[in-house]
């Protein structure tokens, strides 16, 4: 009685823990292989798309709120200008679609952390070496930060 | 029995193990007696203190740190700094103005740092100008000279800048006699005509702000140095004097005849009573107070022309004489406030006053004479003990609030230590070479960190690589923990450092300014961003709007000067980052290269004086591309008609 038992547990583990996996669905399948991806970087997937900084979490993005937008562009004048232009090259690359091209959490935190940006994650290693010039923190909040991000949600081309 | 072996082995092997590890990893500054150990700052490290050491003759304060030994800075004060535009750029040539004109040197001799409840806070370091009299204060957040008050009335400003327990004074003294006011006569009058003065200078407890409060006219003796009361103290003010004969040619002899002179102990608690009840005289002077104001990031000159003045003659109580032998040069009071030491130069003994001494024989005026009003005290009933055998040519005694001094013998290049109130010599030690003052961190307070002793020596001679005729002066670390006093380093210094003060690092290094704030920059002519850049033409004058960043001027190009303008460069460095200064500098300009800070704005000027295209550039290394910071601009015959063009 007791060995039939224990051998049909035993086959029961057995089973259960080798045989029998689903097959991963496409999500999944790439979901592990952007883990392997970013862990090649050292950094997690959430840091591979928003970059590594102090957003560490999506925002929701609401519709482009004009006000913040306007101080947004005064602060653009004030501390990005002399690096970067909407549409050529400068210091820095040119800014119109930068809304399009990275998720607004990137932006922020390549705003608000630059050094360590450029120092591990590979979009903005890469852009460091493309210009030879490191970005710098600009001593702007969090909130001042938001603002350079509606302002450039209202120029980019649609 | 096997089990018990075992359990016994186990336990001899974990014990040891633990005893091997545990003092292999004691490596406290003081685990071991090797030197070495205790003064190496690993790389990344940071050091205990900061020191401030003055440069003497060099006009500047230097910082360091302890116990490295490492040189972090050197700061322009009275002398013009063409390492950062100090004294050149039109922003900071305004802090070197004096009622002779503009200034560019003075021999800075004593840092003192500013004390809250007599304990070092970390807010300011004033430091005198000896030869057209001054007080400057280095404001420690930014590290840079704030504010230059000259004094009135006075000549050789030595005795200077000894601050009060709570730094309400910052005071100043005559070590040369001078008529006062200044006018034309025989040298040889010197016994008629000349007179010293002791000046107080408030500080506003908030800005840090210098105004001349009030002056003492005292007689004719060289007054050398000074320290306030403090503790039992406070509020009365301690200075030496030697040529109480009144000498005014060769000194050396005619000034060491008296085998005492005097230490003016001043009650200006009382003084602030007589000023208020107006005893004081105003007297027509002309002494400039020079400020940088951040918010314009401009260096203000005010001038001032009157000054109150104290006469003793009609202030009972205000100052009385010690005796003290013999041409006396530090005055040292001890942590408690009790004990005030002096450095009886030319005396074989340190003779220790005792402040309850002192007001005993005020009360029974037990006085033995006078001088202009001014009752002298008799020695015999101030004295609280002579340290004997204190070595030949003793000057400063530095406390470390363990119930010890330390005095500095000049001529027989040693550091004595004795106890307060035995007034017994415990250990000695020589230093290499002629010290002239010593610096406990903190032994000049009412709180020493008796942990170092720094002493400051004149020559160097054999000890370090030599450097032709002319050899630096140097700095030795002493380990004063503990009963005896050991030698740690030996490090050369800036100039001449004749006194110095140590504070511990965190009362400073959280607090220090990293930017200024583009924001709050209210410079005239600033450009806040690379939009309000301009080059615009007033007449001769042209003055150029220009930014900086990493890495390009803007205008990089400029169009339309003539030979014959006067042309300002205002340049804002629009970096917002620590640590990001850039450099400016154009062909044949006769002036030092601008170093402007993040947020700053700074002003060349340049006279361009023959036609043709001159390049400027960067001269600080501030990127990769920094080769590639440069720009030209173009001058025209005046006749010519270019017009100011740029880009």
């Amino acid at each position: 009685m007791t060995t039939r038992l224990i051998v049909f547990l035993l086959t029961a583990l057995i089973i259960g823990a080798c045989g029998g996996e689903e097959p991963k669905s496409k999500e999944e399948s790439n979901a592990s292989f952007k883990e392997k991806a970013a862990a090649r970087f050292g950094l997690t997937v959430f840091e591979l798309d928003n970059g590594v900084g102090p957003i560490k979490e999506n925002i929701e993005l609401k519709p482009v709120n004009k006000e913040l937008a306007a101080m947004g562009e005064k602060l653009f004048i004030e501390k990005c200008s002399q690096c970067h232009k909407l549409d050529e090259r400068y210091t820095g690359p040119a800014i119109r679609n930068a809304s399009k091209d990275r998720s607004p959490e990137y932006i922020l935190n390549m705003i608000l952390n630059p050094e360590e940006m450029t120092k591990k994650h590979p979009e903005a290693k890469k852009m460091l070496a493309m210009y030879a010039n490191q970005m710098t923190f600009q001593n702007v909040t969090q909130d001042d930060a938001f603002k350079l991000l509606e302002y450039l949600r209202s120029v980019s081309n649609n | 029995m096997k089990r018990k072996t075992i359990i016994i082995s186990a336990a001899i092997l974990i014990i040891s193990s633990l005893l091997i590890f545990n003092c292999s990893e004691n490596k406290g500054t003081f685990g071991s007696d090797d030197a070495a150990s205790k003064v190496y700052v690993a790389p990344g490290q940071y050091d205990e203190f900061y020191a401030f050491m003055s440069g003497g003759f060099s006009g500047q304060v230097a910082v360091y740190g302890l116990p490295s030994g490492r040189l972090f800075k050197t700061i322009g004060v009275f002398s013009q700094h063409p390492e950062t535009g100090y004294g050149y750029s039109e922003e900071t040539r305004p802090m070197l103005m004096t009622s002779f004109g503009e200034v560019p040197w003075d021999d800075a001799h004593h840092p003192e740092l500013s004390q809250t409840d007599g304990v070092t806070d970390g807010r300011w370091l004033f430091i005198n100008g000896n030869n057209t009299p001054r007080v400057a204060r280095i404001d420690l957040r930014s590290f840079e000279t704030a504010e230059i008050i000259e004094i009135p009335n006075s000549g050789g400003n030595h005795g200077s800048p000894f601050i009060t327990m709570n730094t309400e004074y910052v005071v100043a003294s005559t070590r040369f006699s001078v008529p006062i006011p200044q006018k034309d006569v025989a040298i040889s009058s010197y016994k008629e005509n000349f007179k010293g003065t002791l000046s107080f200078i408030k500080v506003d407890e908030k800005s840090g702000e210098m105004n001349v409060s009030f002056q003492i006219l005292v007689p004719g003796f060289n007054y050398d140095l000074a320290h306030a009361g403090k503790g039992v103290s406070h509020g009365w003010a301690f200075f030496t004097s030697y040529n109480s004969e009144q000498a005014n040619t060769l000194l050396e002899v005619n000034a060491s005849q008296n085998d005492k002179d005097f230490i003016a102990a001043v009650n200006w608690k009382l003084a602030e009573k007589y000023l208020k009840e107006g005893k004081a005289k105003l007297m027509a002077a002309e002494y400039y107070r020079n400020y940088f104001d951040e918010s314009t990031q401009t260096g203000v000159s005010e001038k001032n022309t009157s000054v109150k003045v104290l006469n003793p003659a009609d202030c009972p109580g205000l100052i009385y004489y010690l005796p003290t032998p013999k041409s006396p040069h530090g005055v040292d009071v001890d942590p408690s406030g009790e004990y005030i030491a002096a450095g009886g130069k030319l005396a074989a003994v340190i003779p220790v006053h005792s402040f309850s001494k002192m007001i005993k024989a005020i009360e029974n005026k037990d006085f033995i004479g006078e001088v202009d009003g001014i009752p002298i005290l008799k020695y015999e009933s101030v004295i609280a003990g002579e340290v004997q055998d204190c070595g030949l040519g003793p000057l400063h005694t530095e406390f470390d609030g363990k119930g010890y001094a330390y005095t500095s013998a000049f001529i027989s290049s040693e550091v004595v230590k004795w106890k307060i109130g035995t007034w017994e010599v415990v250990d000695r030690v020589p230093s290499y070479y002629s010290i002239g003052h010593l610096m406990i961190p903190g032994g000049d307070s009412k709180e020493p960190s008796g942990k170092y002793l720094v002493s400051l020596n004149k020559i160097t001679k054999d000890r370090y690589l030599p450097t032709g005729p002319e050899l630096c002066q140097s700095a030795q670390l002493f380990d004063i923990s503990g009963d005896k006093m050991k030698l740690l380093l030996d490090f050369p210094t800036v100039g001449e450092p004749h006194y110095a003060q140590a504070i511990p690092a965190e009362r400073i290094k959280d607090k220090i300014k990293k930017i200024y704030k583009l924001e709050e920059n209210n410079h005239k002519y600033r450009a806040r961003n690379e939009r309000e850049t301009k080059v615009v033409r007033e007449g001769n004058e042209v003055r150029v709007y220009m930014t900086t960043t990493r890495t390009h001027f803007k205008p990089d190009n400029i169009e339309g000067i003539k030979v014959g303008d006067k042309v300002y460069f205002h340049i804002t460095n629009l970096e917002q980052d620590w640590d990001v200064p850039h450099g400016f500098a154009i062909k044949g300009m006769q002036t030092s290269e601008l170093l402007i800070m993040p947020g700053q704005t700074k002003t060349s000027v340049w006279y361009p004086k023959k036609a043709g295209v001159y390049p400027f550039y960067c001269t600080d290394f501030c990127s990769a591309l920094h080769q590639e910071m440069s720009g030209y601009v173009r001058v025209s015959d005046p006749k010519s008609d270019v017009k100011i063009s740029y880009n």
